[in-house]
């Protein structure tokens, strides 16, 4: 751990902070695209049941 | 357009149009601010151009679905559009309508509700300047908001949530002018950038707002 | 189109297929493992380096660290509302759906850059200020944009029609460019001179030394390289959604 001095509080809360929201927003858009994609699958599947 | 002035004005003053609405929040919200921020005459007047400012701006948003929801529901925006009129002229004409029913009565009022506020002597003046230079932009703004939220039912709070942010630049300088000649500082410049945001809105926004509402009426 | 010369398409056309949703699914499908590799290995390189290898500033100490994370999220704040008016403006020219559909996946990532440049910018500068928020012009204009990506994610959540939702946003953004633009002025008007002296330039008026620059520059690709990723995953997401609601509606009406 580098020397953070007295500012340790304040930097340390914005690294974490950032990465905090980073990480939901790339956990949330991962999250989202899984759910629609195997949406989109399901009735796909459904349509290719009722066609073929 | 002429006609189309009188009738939306006319519509906005009979009962049940919200003519005195706009002025009652005003009132009230003037009422409310040193029960918020304490009687401290010192205080109130310092604050007193902004929040004045603030009041006619907030007050101006409670009508502006108005502009053509009613319209939009009875069918007769469908006609504007297609009237020989052109549309940005119809939102124009609109605009103008509102800012003389729900503006330009607010601009009129301020000095009296800047007696509540304390509002230093050389303030009142720069005040109804102020307000009467930034009012039609918040009006030919709020119109472009309205034609943006028309089709929906529960528009009116996305309606200010679009819309505030897009009242920023206009709130600034008006708000700084009606600051500024409080203190009896020179007010030229604020007063330039308020004049040229208005010019600017009523002559391009029209545009924006027509484009606007021909996606809604498609 | 036709070309009778036999001339090769020029390569700015060719850049126009990528609009069709199918060819981009398909391409933004390979190319995204190694936009999002090179992402995370950029962000893990420039952070790690920043945050351990670099030493404190004289006047600002420790904090100054936080420049590796505030610049790069204030840039990608103001380039991603950039991005998503150009996409817009292609949406309302040449009516290319995907185009219209990255502006919508684009505005998340944009309002949350701005917010992590807001609360960056805050903290560091909490020590200097002496308070946990000041209304220094630059972190003001940061607030106002994120007003305005607020009010552009609510417009595309609150129309159901897709196609009148992408056009009145479209609309929105245009407009809100304008007024951004003028915010930005009037607000440096309403707040001058009073943090002139503790405003966050880092970039433009000190020249930034060497040991500082190139964790910061590998800093700022990560987040763009992140951006990148993050507007691919989201608006083939949304192409997806798109079609589902397609075939949803097809499937209620037989």
């Amino acid at each position: 751990m580098p020397e953070l001095g007295k500012y340790a509080v304040e930097v340390a809360s914005a690294y974490v902070v950032s990465l905090a929201l980073l990480g939901g927003l790339v956990w949330l858009s991962l999250r989202q695209g899984a759910r629609v994609r195997a949406e989109l699958r399901a009735v796909e599947a459904r349509r290719n049941r009722s066609d073929g | 357009m002429i006609a189309l002035l009188r009738r939306d004005m006319a519509v906005a003053t009979r009962a049940g149009g919200g003519f005195g609405l706009g002025l009652a929040f005003f009132l009230v919200m003037v009422v409310l601010v040193p029960l918020s921020v304490g009687p401290d005459t010192g205080v109130l007047s310092r604050i007193a151009p902004g929040i004045l400012w603030l009041g006619a701006l907030l007050a101006c948003l409670l009508s502006l679905d108005r502009i053509f929801a009613l319209d939009f529901e009875d069918g007769s925006l469908d006609l504007l559009a297609t009237a020989p009129l052109p549309l940005e002229g119809a939102v124009a004409i609109k605009a103008l309508a509102h800012w003389l029913t729900t503006g330009l009565p607010l601009t009129l009022m301020a000095p009296l509700l800047g007696v509540l506020l304390n509002l230093p002597v050389p303030g009142y003046g720069w005040l109804l300047v102020s307000l009467a230079l930034g009012t039609p932009a918040l009006s030919v703004i709020g119109a472009f908001g309205a034609a943006l939220t028309v089709g929906l039912r529960r528009g009116g709070l996305l309606l200010s949530l679009l819309v505030l942010p897009l009242y920023v630049p206009t709130l600034i300088f008006g708000a700084e002018v009606a600051r500024r000649g409080a203190e009896g500082m020179p007010v030229a410049t604020p007063l330039a950038l308020l004049a040229g945001i208005s010019l600017g809105c009523a002559a391009l926004i029209p545009f924006a707002a027509a484009a606007a509402l021909r996606v809604n009426l498609r | 189109m036709q070309r009778n010369t036999g001339a090769p398409i020029s390569r700015v056309m060719s850049l126009w297929e990528y609009a069709n949703p199918k060819k981009f699914m398909q391409v933004s499908g390979a190319v995204l493992p190694w936009v999002g590799g090179l992402a995370a290995a950029c962000l893990a390189i420039g952070l790690s380096w920043g945050f351990f290898f670099t030493p404190d500033d004289f006047r600002q100490g420790s904090t100054v660290k936080i420049i590796y994370i505030h610049v790069p999220a204030a840039l990608m704040g103001i380039n991603a509302w950039l991005m998503m008016l150009v996409t817009s403006l292609i949406w309302l020219v040449r009516r290319h759906h995907v185009s219209a559909l990255a502006a919508k996946a684009a505005a998340p990532v944009g309002l949350v850059m701005t917010v992590i440049a807001l609360a960056t910018g805050a903290i560091w500068g909490q020590p200097m200020w002496g308070t946990w928020w000041a209304w220094d012009p630059r972190l003001t204009s940061f607030l106002i944009l994120g007003l305005f990506y607020l009010g552009y994610i609510a417009l595309w959540s609150a129309i159901d029609n897709p196609d009148t939702a992408a056009d009145l946003t479209a609309v929105l953004c245009l407009v809100g460019s304008v007024f951004a633009l003028l915010s930005r002025y009037a607000v440096l008007f309403w707040n001058q001179g009073l943090h002139q002296g503790a405003s966050l330039t880092v970039t433009q008026d000190n020249p930034i030394s060497d040991v500082f620059y190139w964790p910061l520059v590998t800093s700022i690709s990560g987040f763009v390289l992140l951006f990148l990723t993050l507007v691919l995953i989201r608006t083939r997401t949304e192409i997806r959604r798109r079609r589902l609601q397609a075939l949803l509606n097809r499937e209620r009406r037989t």
